[in-house]
């Protein structure tokens, strides 16, 4: 027998208790690993934005278009050293409800605006030469089996073709790119602009937004203003910003994921808080009698202290590593899905861990600190004295 | 200088209650010596269990000198008394107060947690204890699977497991009938008799008072001076 055994075998005196308090705990550790994966993995995009590329977007939203005129004239504006455009194309293979990411791109230009991206040269040539050319991220490549020189009919669905009204269009992958940083996602897919524009039913001669590189962060704000007021009073009055503030803003769009996160973990942790910290102190007071007559055998003061504040740790640690064991498991299964292909970086990371660490500490210390020195403080002869 | 275990040296103990000051004692003088089997009676109220506190370190006079084998332990800090009293003093209590959750072999083997013995000697020890006191093949019971007298002699070998000099007993056959009071109070002339534990008891019952070998009398904070001569 060990004090350990004596803390362990105190918590574990009352099952249902028990039980109830574990799964409070469980619950907001549950809560806390997954909304705290799900920020991550949303802000890895802000995270890995180059600090001089800015994103030209319509000034009413990101999702109505621009002239492909723009294009020239952003080029040609000071500051600007390259630009280039992409189109969502909303596409899917096979499947309507497993969406894919899928942009129409200018080829040419748009290698040369995204260096982290590697594409041996033989394969950026065939897929400039091949008008039904497409190129595949690694990640998507592998999760659809896809190999090089395999034709895929990927649909959109917002755009259909001119000629017959279908929604399909053939893409010969000519080329599967990497990235230079693992974090960097590569589930996505680009095909020709000109293919796309060339075809569908509308929106021709419109690009989605337009990418543009300064050389120099200190000249974004300029350069951006530059753009903007070029087009003002326009009837397509554009945008500019940052591409980390473009990618927040995307983000901004499901809702401000801080905010709900630090409300709902706040809110669920001020709970858990009171359960477990009246459930300590209920559990120390029926033991009243027992603290004193360990005190009376010799237990010191410190070592009963030491006693009550383990059981409370014990019971956060043991608690918060279920949820967010838990957590992780949940966070798999949805990476396993659709869903996970739009967040690559979905999963418990280390920092979430080491904070889940420090929150476990911390609810433990909180809930056990008054009971343990209520408990040290105990005086044997009045506690001897209860009936 | 005497050979006394215990020494009470003009002992006080007063409480406060309320406005009014309550003294149970005003200047006790007193020796024990050791090996001796002592019972101390008295009514409710004359400062029997508070004695027996002050003698086991769990309670502090509030004037005079307690001495334990020549060392002062009146003015011993509480985490000193606390090793004082796990190394030298083995409680027995009415009510057994032993831990729930815990089997008979648990409960005796909480005292040895406060020493250095290792896992197998603290295993030899307690089943040392619990043959001695007939229980050893109940070793894996948990209270509640035991009778009031099977419990009292679990407590007894939890408080002579760590081989301490002095036993103090609050009525420790007060919750017993008469026939396992018997047991548990021969089992205690035993360890006094065979072990040379001495055992201060204190009790109600006049029955129990005649397995020690004196019995002192206590009324309004003091002893019959002829019992404390004898």
């Amino acid at each position: 027998m060990s004090d350990f055994f004596l803390v362990s075998k105190n918590l574990t005196r009352k099952k249902l208790r028990l039980f109830l308090t574990l799964f409070a705990i469980f619950i907001a550790f549950l809560i806390f690993g997954v909304l705290s994966s799900f920020k991550i993995a949303f802000d890895a995009g802000i995270d890995l934005a180059a600090d001089d590329r800015l994103v030209t977007v319509n000034k009413i939203n990101f999702t109505q278009v621009m002239p492909i005129s723009y294009v020239n004239k952003i080029r040609s504006t000071e500051g600007v050293q390259g630009a280039t455009y992409a189109d969502w194309f909303g596409g899917y293979y096979q499947d309507p409800q497993k969406q894919l990411i899928v942009f129409g791109v200018d080829v040419e230009s748009y290698m040369p605006i995204y260096p982290e991206l590697i594409l041996p040269d033989e394969q950026l040539r065939a897929f400039i030469a091949n008008r039904q050319g497409a190129i595949v991220g690694k990640r998507m490549a592998d999760a659809q089996g896809w190999t090089l020189g395999q034709r895929v009919p990927i649909s959109s669905n917002i755009y259909s073709k001119a000629e017959d009204g279908s929604h399909t269009w053939d893409m010969d992958i000519e080329g599967i790119f990497t990235a230079n940083d693992p974090a960097i996602d590569t589930n996505y897919m680009m095909f020709h602009h000109k293919y796309l524009d060339e075809s569908r039913s509308f929106g021709n001669d419109t690009v989605g937004w337009i990418v543009l590189t300064t050389g120099d962060p200190a000249t974004n704000d300029r350069v951006a203003k530059a753009i903007d007021e070029q087009f003002a009073n326009s009837p397509f009055e554009t945008q500019t910003d940052t591409e980390k503030a473009f990618n927040k803003a995307f983000i901004a769009q499901i809702g401000n994921i801080a905010l709900i996160i630090t409300s709902v973990v706040g809110a669920a942790f001020v709970t858990i808080l009171f359960i477990v910290g009246n459930t300590m102190v209920l559990a120390i007071r029926e033991r009243t009698k027992e603290i004193a007559v360990l005190k009376t055998i010799g237990f010191s003061a410190r070592r009963i202290f030491g006693h009550v504040l383990g059981e409370s740790f014990l019971l956060a640690f043991i608690g918060g590593t279920l949820g967010l064991a838990m957590a992780a498991f949940l966070i798999w299964l949805v990476g396993q899905t659709p869903v996970g292909g739009f967040l690559p970086g979905l999963t418990i990371k280390a920092g979430t861990i080491v904070q889940a660490v420090l929150m476990m500490s911390l609810l433990g210390f909180v809930t056990g600190i008054i009971p343990a020195t209520n408990a040290m403080r105990l005086n044997i002869i009045t506690a001897l004295s209860r009936r | 200088m005497s050979d006394a275990l215990i020494r009470l040296e003009g002992v006080k103990k007063s409480f406060q209650k309320g406005q009014e000051t309550i003294q149970i004692f005003d200047g006790l003088d007193m020796e024990i010596a050791a090996g001796d089997f002592v019972a101390m009676m008295g009514p409710s109220g004359s400062g029997k269990t508070t004695l027996l506190n002050m003698l086991g370190g769990v309670d502090q006079p509030t004037g005079g000198a307690i001495y334990f084998d020549g060392e002062r332990i009146d003015s011993l800090s509480e985490g000193k008394l606390a090793k004082w009293r796990a190394n030298n003093v083995g409680f027995i209590f009415q009510f057994y107060n032993l831990m729930e959750m815990l089997t008979a072999a648990r409960n005796v083997e909480l005292p040895l947690l406060l020493t250095r013995l290792s896992g197998s000697e603290r295993k030899k020890s307690v089943t040392a204890a619990l043959e001695l006191v007939g229980l050893a093949d109940r070793a894996k019971h948990v209270p509640t699977e035991l009778s009031g007298g099977q419990q009292q002699r679990i407590a007894i070998a939890r408080a002579i497991v760590s081989d301490p000099k002095l036993l103090l007993c609050d009525e420790p056959t007060g919750d017993l009938d008469r026939t396992t009071a018997t047991e548990i109070l021969e089992i205690l002339q035993l360890l006094n008799r065979d072990f040379g534990k001495t055992i201060v008891m204190v009790t109600h019952d006049p029955e129990a008072a005649k397995y020690a070998k004196r019995t002192l009398h206590l009324d309004k904070g003091q002893f019959d001076e002829r019992e404390l001569a004898a």
